[in-house]
């Protein structure tokens, strides 16, 4: 029972798990970014008393929120290239799977939080003639984003988890090293514990950030 | 004459309520028209069709002699682009006030010539600040809307309205949102306004307010002018069995 | 460009697939069950007056919550069996890794329920002399289960589509079988489209249920 664990052994290859912790953060970074703005257009889409703009965004959601993204990856990696004769490289499948899904959870936000807003702004921004592309830019989305910065910052620490799922179509990002080093080394258990470690590290400021932001908000009543 | 502003036949309907049946007006440059009727009479919808806050069911708005919208099958089309800009020319101070909470008192009057007129920085903040200094409060240029009372608020949002420097100005209950203590400083406010010769038009409850503001006074019911006249014949002599009575439940009434 | 869809492989695969739902929610089922309890048990240590069970709970459900799930698939696979020496079925080893996750995330839900009742309530209950154990049972817990319902479901949904993470170990449910079936039949469009849709279907009737019994506890309030 006594189990001498090997720790050092992991740590000495050190480079391979930097290695995967870069392609962690590029694949996290590209993917949220892609859909902060993508979900943007969706949300406002989504709100659209027009059919044919409403109809396509609700469904769009509706699919990426009720299918698991190991599904959704598994789909662009293997059955995207069938339909469309273009083979992707397992990156940009994982980016646009990851990225699609995001988005999906992002308009939801954005939808959220511009319902939030009280009539009296968009009648008083029209009032002084506001154009609806600038009353969106100057008087909503600001008032509308600091509302909505807790539940973005969620999204962030929810999709840095999911980055692992690229492993299984072997991209190789943190998870998908560490599996190599762990068959390699047969040292599943200290692997898994340090990935753990090191996945815990990443993504903990988030929760934690989204927790003060939140609690900011709460005090100061989201004015000023 | 035909006036700064002319409604024609102007009709409104949310659903199956029709809250305005018909409503034939005209305004001339300077005059100060207090709008009088009891709550759901539609007053307030009356106001908000002047600036499109509300699209007219029927009827037509001219404003300076210009027809707003278009005549198409079926109704007046409007394109959004011309609302804005005759939103430009009309400002608007609403019950709530409605200022923008993420900007000081300076920025939200700012904002309009800012943003809309395309007015430089510079240029928007120094007319801010004046506007600011004419409702008294040039002090609280920094202030957000949630460090001022409500009064000040209102305050804010007539200065707000007054640097589109717009060739007339809507109130709508603009005192109903505040504590009694505070009406007193926001009617100042709207009287010193009055004395430059703006064409206004105002929804009040405030009968004492609108007798001395007036030029003349509207008195609606159920979505029609029921009285008009100078406010000395409609609150004094008004002939209207309807008026009487709504006057006579306006206890509170000193001239 | 012009694919030429062909369902038969689907068709001629169903019972496996469906079978492969069937462990879909099998695992989601016992997943769930064993999550409740095990956030009941983490809420309550986190509530505790003991400084060292919340703490220690506190610990446990950060971790979980901010760890990737297929990170615990693995580790309970391939290193828990090391430390105790006891080998893992794909089954077990999913079974844990989901109902330890959920459970951090459950247990979060019944706190915030629970803290959310106002002080005036407990005072009042109080007030008529109710003991710690009657005024939790009478007063709080009723009004905190109904606010705690809506996010338990949406939880439960979380943890059907994490269920798919289980096909990296090889355990037979929808995705794995559909993986298998795909490389059998050389079909993988089809394949994997049906099993989205199969997901969606199962997910999204869900998610109307829920809509339903939020609905109905609204209107059970006042």
């Amino acid at each position: 029972m006594e189990y001498e664990f090997a720790f050092g052994e992991i740590l000495r290859d050190w480079d391979l798990l930097a290695r995967g912790i870069r392609l962690t953060a590029a694949l996290w970074v590209i993917a949220f970014v892609t859909a902060l703005a993508a979900g943007l257009f969706l949300g406002i889409a989504r709100m659209s008393p027009r059919r044919a703009l409403n109809w396509p965004a609700t469904a769009y959601i509706e699919i990426f929120r009720n299918t698991p993204v190991l599904v959704q990856l598994v789909w662009f990696y293997y059955a995207f290239p069938v339909l469309t004769g273009v083979q992707v490289s397992p990156f940009v499948a994982a980016s646009l799977g990851l990225c699609l899904n995001t988005s999906a959870y992002c308009a939801e936000i954005y939808r959220a939080g511009l319902q939030s807003i009280v009539a009296g702004q968009w009648e008083a921004g029209r009032a002084l003639g506001m154009s609806e592309a600038t009353l969106m830019r100057r008087i909503i989305l600001p008032q509308a984003l600091r509302r909505m910065l807790p539940a973005f910052t969620n999204r962030a620490v929810e999709l840095a988890k999911m980055t692992s799922i690229a492993s299984v179509i072997t991209v190789h990002e943190l998870m998908h090293e560490a599996r190599t080093m762990a068959t390699q080394s047969f040292l599943p258990l200290e692997t898994f514990t340090v990935v753990a470690a090191i996945y815990f590290i990443l993504i903990y400021p988030g929760t934690l950030g989204a927790l003060l932001l939140e609690r900011r908000l709460a005090t100061r009543g989201g004015a000023a | 004459m035909s006036g700064i502003l002319r409604l024609d036949g102007l009709r409104k309907s949310f659903g199956s309520n029709e809250v305005l049946r018909g409503i034939d007006l005209t305004v001339q440059q300077g005059e100060r028209i207090a709008i009088l009727g009891a709550s759901g009479s539609g007053k307030s919808t009356l106001l908000r069709c002047i600036n499109f806050m509300e699209v007219p069911s029927a009827g037509t708005v001219t404003v300076a002699g210009t027809p707003v919208g278009e005549e198409a099958r079926g109704g007046r089309c409007y394109r959004p682009a011309e609302l804005a800009r005759l939103r430009t020319r009309i400002g608007m101070i609403f019950q709530q006030f409605n200022l923008f909470p993420h900007m000081t008192a300076l920025q939200n009057v700012a904002e309009g010539p800012l943003s809309v007129l395309g007015v430089g920085r510079a240029e928007a903040e120094a007319r801010a600040r004046q506007h600011l200094a004419k409702v008294g409060l040039a002090e609280k240029a920094e202030a957000y809307p949630a460090r001022l009372s409500g009064g000040q608020q209102q305050r804010v949002a007539i200065a707000r309205a007054l640097a589109m420097e717009p060739e007339m100005l809507l109130f709508d209950e603009p005192t109903s949102a505040l504590d009694p203590e505070l009406v007193g400083e926001v009617l100042e406010t709207i009287l010193g306004l009055s004395r430059e010769g703006r064409t206004m038009l105002l929804v009040t409850h405030e009968l004492g307010f609108a007798f001395h503001f007036a030029t003349r006074v509207i008195f609606l019911h159920e979505g029609m002018i029921h009285e008009e006249g100078t406010p000395e014949q409609v609150l004094k002599h008004p002939r209207q069995d309807r008026t009487r009575a709504f006057i006579g439940r306006h206890s509170t009434f000193a001239f | 460009m012009s694919y030429q869809w062909d369902f038969s492989p689907v068709w001629r695969n169903a019972g496996p697939l469906l079978e492969g739902l069937g462990n879909t929610l099998w695992l989601s089922g016992w997943s769930i069950l064993l999550g409740l309890a095990l956030g009941l048990g983490l809420a309550l240590l986190r509530l505790s007056p003991s400084r060292i069970a919340s703490v220690a709970a506190l610990v446990v459900i950060e971790f979980y919550r901010n760890t990737p799930p297929l990170v615990h698939f693995f580790w309970i696979f391939f290193g828990l069996p090391i430390l105790i020496g006891v080998s893992m079925s794909p089954f077990t080893a999913a079974l844990l890794a989901l109902s330890i996750q959920s459970g951090a995330f459950f247990a979060e839900i019944f706190r915030g329920g629970i803290v959310s009742i106002e002080r005036g309530q407990w005072e009042a209950g109080r007030a008529l002399g109710m003991s710690e154990a009657r005024l939790m049972r009478r007063i709080i817990l009723p009004q905190a289960v109904r606010r705690m319902i809506p996010p338990l479901m949406e939880r439960s949904f979380e943890l059907v589509k994490t269920t798919a993470l289980a096909a990296t170990l090889a355990y037979g449910e929808l995705l794995y079988r559909a993986m298998v079936i795909a490389s059998q039949t050389f079909r993988p469009l089809e394949i994997y489209t049906a099993v989205a849709v199969i997901f969606f279907s199962v997910l999204f009737l869900a998610s109307l249920g829920m809509r339903r019994v939020e609905h109905v506890l609204r209107r059970g309030h006042r």
